[in-house]
């Protein structure tokens, strides 16, 4: 009884913490203002716009080639994939037929962009929770992929590889060597990558039965990709609405059911595998064809509104084009993933400690210039 | 369900609205603002549509009205379609929020009432999120003009 | 080859036939390189401007792209802890050099220029990128992007690049340490003073 009667007595009010935009863990410029009780969150609140660079009013005077170029600094570490999405909107609005050789290539480069991410999201979640050596691993990796992409497309980060109607070059000769040697090469380093991290005490301790989110609740937030999938909902939009060459390939969509870091960490780590297949399955067979599609040099689409939409390494990517007929668009939105996952953070926050916002945070993967457009 | 059962199933709830499916691959339905909130409901509830993800928000600027457009997606009997809803005041333009129908509206609705101004009746938090609080005006409008910032090419 | 036959400071242009004239609306002034004195220093400078440029400690900032290709510039392949920045602190009172990665939008102009105060001299800035000296491609038709980092901070190197591969940085970050050692300690000119007036 004693006890109780002096816990009682000691009062605490809640105070707020600013985890101001220029912080090691905050993966770019994020401010969240939180609202804590001793040393557990009551409430999150995010402040964005540190780097809105407002690239839907941008568009609305640009020509279609030109958004493409604006869409790589979106999101990226996949930077390929955003450009897919919108030279596929495009091409849907003037009806093009597109050879077998472009959509294979395209495919290959959009699973290889997809390792680089997840490489780096690797090394800097084991930084985030505090081992150093994944981010020097990680990164000796993604030269490597950075050096294919240098010789093919000629740049490492933003690549405007993809154009409406095609590819702006044809591939290297080297290109099929280089791939196949790397994937031998990250074949034999994904198992020692993988028990560095996984079968370590003090990383399941920080991951294991924190921030839970479940099924319905990951579907009235909107969440997709790896977050998704890690709660038991099946959002893959490679598998449902497939696009480019991914309905002639074979790989599995990883689902898991227990919603917390662990379960997403897991997510990834098996989607490397899946994307190694599926390089593999399509680096031998690359038809022979043309690699591009003559269009007009000022594209005009038709009066109406087009939706398309990709899966990047953070969930799905939605571009909507509005146009009216002219040469620029009407109207462009890009439905970004990191929006939507941000959304969730609150509920999937409270009642935790800062320790463990920092590592629920690495394992939902934010890109701030994504969430900001 | 295929899009003409959806047509005919709607029609028999009784909201006056107008149905299209030209110049678009998603069926769109044009409902009136006063209605929005009811539609909304009833299409989450109804276990013959279902629509319980929303994928998409998206405000627009018509040129005379201001707008949003919704799409949905039903994850279990895997149809689509989309929503529009419009109001011609644009000096106090104001709508029904659908946040507590889908979660996930609540930052979008922030969004649309940082860009275009539109506010939402009902919206536990709104708030100016990606701009400054003192900023003036909404520049995603067709009739923003700001000289100090932009350089128009 | 190499830096050194490469003219980078201004006052290496007089009277080499090829004259350089600052356009007639410039607003600032620069700082030619040798800052504070002539070309002959003393030993006592020549002791301090070496432990100085020997060991620039980085304030962790990126706002964007160029940010990933900073971190890979400090990864295992191209390494700058070679040339002593190694230590890389977060916080701003523990650092002496901001490389500026990434696009400067005005909602976060007043935060860049606060971490500035807070650093204490001598410090030095780096714009890396097109949009840190610039404004980039976001130049035109944007109505948050600040035109270029040097609207807020006085700025010591550019690196030009859309990103800069790590090598480019890596000749920005040796050409800082080539305009440090050229510098008086005691007459030293601060870049800061003046800034805000626009008088320097």
């Amino acid at each position: 009884m004693a006890e109780i009667e002096t816990e009682n007595k000691i009062k605490s009010e809640e105070y707020f913490v600013n985890m101001g935009p220029q912080h090691p863990a905050a993966h770019g410029v994020l401010r969240l203002i939180l609202t804590i009780d001793g040393e557990t969150i009551v409430n999150v609140d995010p402040d964005l716009g540190y780097i809105h660079r407002s690239i839907e009013k941008m568009c609305e005077r640009d020509s279609y080639q030109q958004i493409v170029h604006l869409t790589d600094r979106m999101d990226y570490l996949s930077s390929h994939i955003n450009n897919e999405a919108v030279c596929l909107a495009v091409e849907k609005g003037l009806q093009l037929e597109i050879p077998d050789r472009v959509k294979v290539i395209r495919t290959i480069l959009s699973e290889l962009t997809r390792l680089a991410s997840h490489q780096l999201w690797w090394g800097v979640m084991g930084m985030d929770v505090g081992a150093l050596t994944t981010y020097f691993y990680a990164f000796r990796d993604r030269e490597m992929i950075n050096d294919i992409f240098e010789e093919t497309c000629g740049a490492r980060l933003t690549m405007n590889y993809n154009i409406p109607g095609g590819l702006m070059y044809d591939i290297h000769p080297n290109f099929v060597k280089r791939v196949k040697e790397f994937v031998a090469h990250f074949k034999t380093k994904l198992p020692e990558y993988d028990r560095l991290l996984s079968g370590n005490i003090i990383f399941i301790n920080r991951t294991k039965g924190v921030g839970v989110l479940s099924r319905e609740d990951a579907i009235s937030f909107g969440v997709s990709g790896p977050v998704a999938r890690g709660s038991g909902f099946a959002s893959d939009v490679r598998k449902r609405h497939p696009y480019s060459a991914y309905d002639r390939v074979s790989f599995k969509e990883i689902v898991m059911n227990e919603g917390d870091t662990l379960a997403r960490y897991k997510v990834r780590i098996l989607e490397m595998w899946e994307s190694l297949s599926i390089i593999e399955q399509l680096i031998d067979n690359i038809p022979e064809g043309d690699h591009l599609v003559p269009t007009k040099a000022v594209i005009k689409l038709p009066k109406g509104e087009f939706y398309q939409r990709v899966e990047t390494a953070r969930g799905e990517l939605g571009v909507y084009i509005n146009s009216d007929g002219n040469k620029n668009p009407y109207r462009v939105k890009f439905r970004s993933p990191g929006f939507s996952n941000l959304s969730a953070l609150n509920h999937v926050a409270k009642g935790g400690k800062i320790g463990d916002l920092v590592s629920i945070m690495a394992s939902f993967d934010f890109v701030i210039p994504d969430i900001d457009r | 369900m295929s899009n003409e059962e959806l047509i005919k199933l709607i029609d028999t709830w009784g909201f006056t609205l107008q149905t299209t499916e030209e110049g678009t691959e998603f069926l769109t339905f044009t409902v009136r603002k006063e209605d929005l909130h009811e539609f909304c409901r009833k299409l989450k509830a109804d276990p013959a549509t279902h629509f319980d993800l929303l994928f998409c928000v998206t405000g627009m600027d018509w040129g005379n009205e201001l707008g949003v457009i919704y799409h949905l997606a039903s994850t279990d009997l895997k149809h689509e379609i989309v929503v529009k809803v419009m109001t011609a005041d644009r000096e106090t333009p104001e709508l029904d929020t659908v946040c507590d129908i889908w979660r996930t509206a609540e930052f979008h609705e922030m969004e649309v009432f940082d860009f275009f101004g539109i506010r939402f009746k009902g919206h536990p938090n709104l708030k100016r999120l990606f701009l400054t609080p003192d900023w003036d005006g909404y520049p995603l409008r067709k009739d923003y003009v700001d000289e100090a910032n932009m350089v128009i090419k | 080859m190499g830096i050194d036959e490469k003219k980078r400071f201004l006052d290496q242009y007089q009277g080499s036939g090829m004259e350089y004239d600052l356009p007639k609306d410039f607003p600032g002034k620069v700082i030619p390189g040798g800052n504070g004195g002539n070309i002959v220093v003393t030993a006592l400078d020549s002791v301090i401007n070496w432990g100085r440029s020997n060991s620039l400690w980085p304030l962790y900032f990126g706002t964007s792209c160029c940010a990933i290709e900073m971190m890979q510039t400090g990864a295992s392949k191209h390494d700058f802890s070679r040339f002593g920045f190694e230590v890389a602190r977060p916080s701003p009172r523990q650092a002496d050099l901001i490389i500026i990665a990434g696009t400067i939008v005005n909602k976060m102009a007043p935060v860049l220029r606060r971490l500035y105060d807070q650093m204490a001299e001598p410090k030095y800035v780096i714009a890396m990128g097109a949009c840190a000296i610039s404004g980039g491609p976001f130049y035109y038709n944007s109505y948050s992007v600040v035109k270029g980092a040097d609207h807020v901070i006085p700025v010591d190197v550019y690196i030009p690049g859309c990103p800069p591969r790590p090598e480019a940085l890596l000749e920005g970050l040796i050409l800082l340490q080539k305009k440090i050692k050229t510098e008086h300690a005691k007459t030293k000119v601060n870049p800061i003073d003046g800034f805000d007036e626009g008088t320097l």
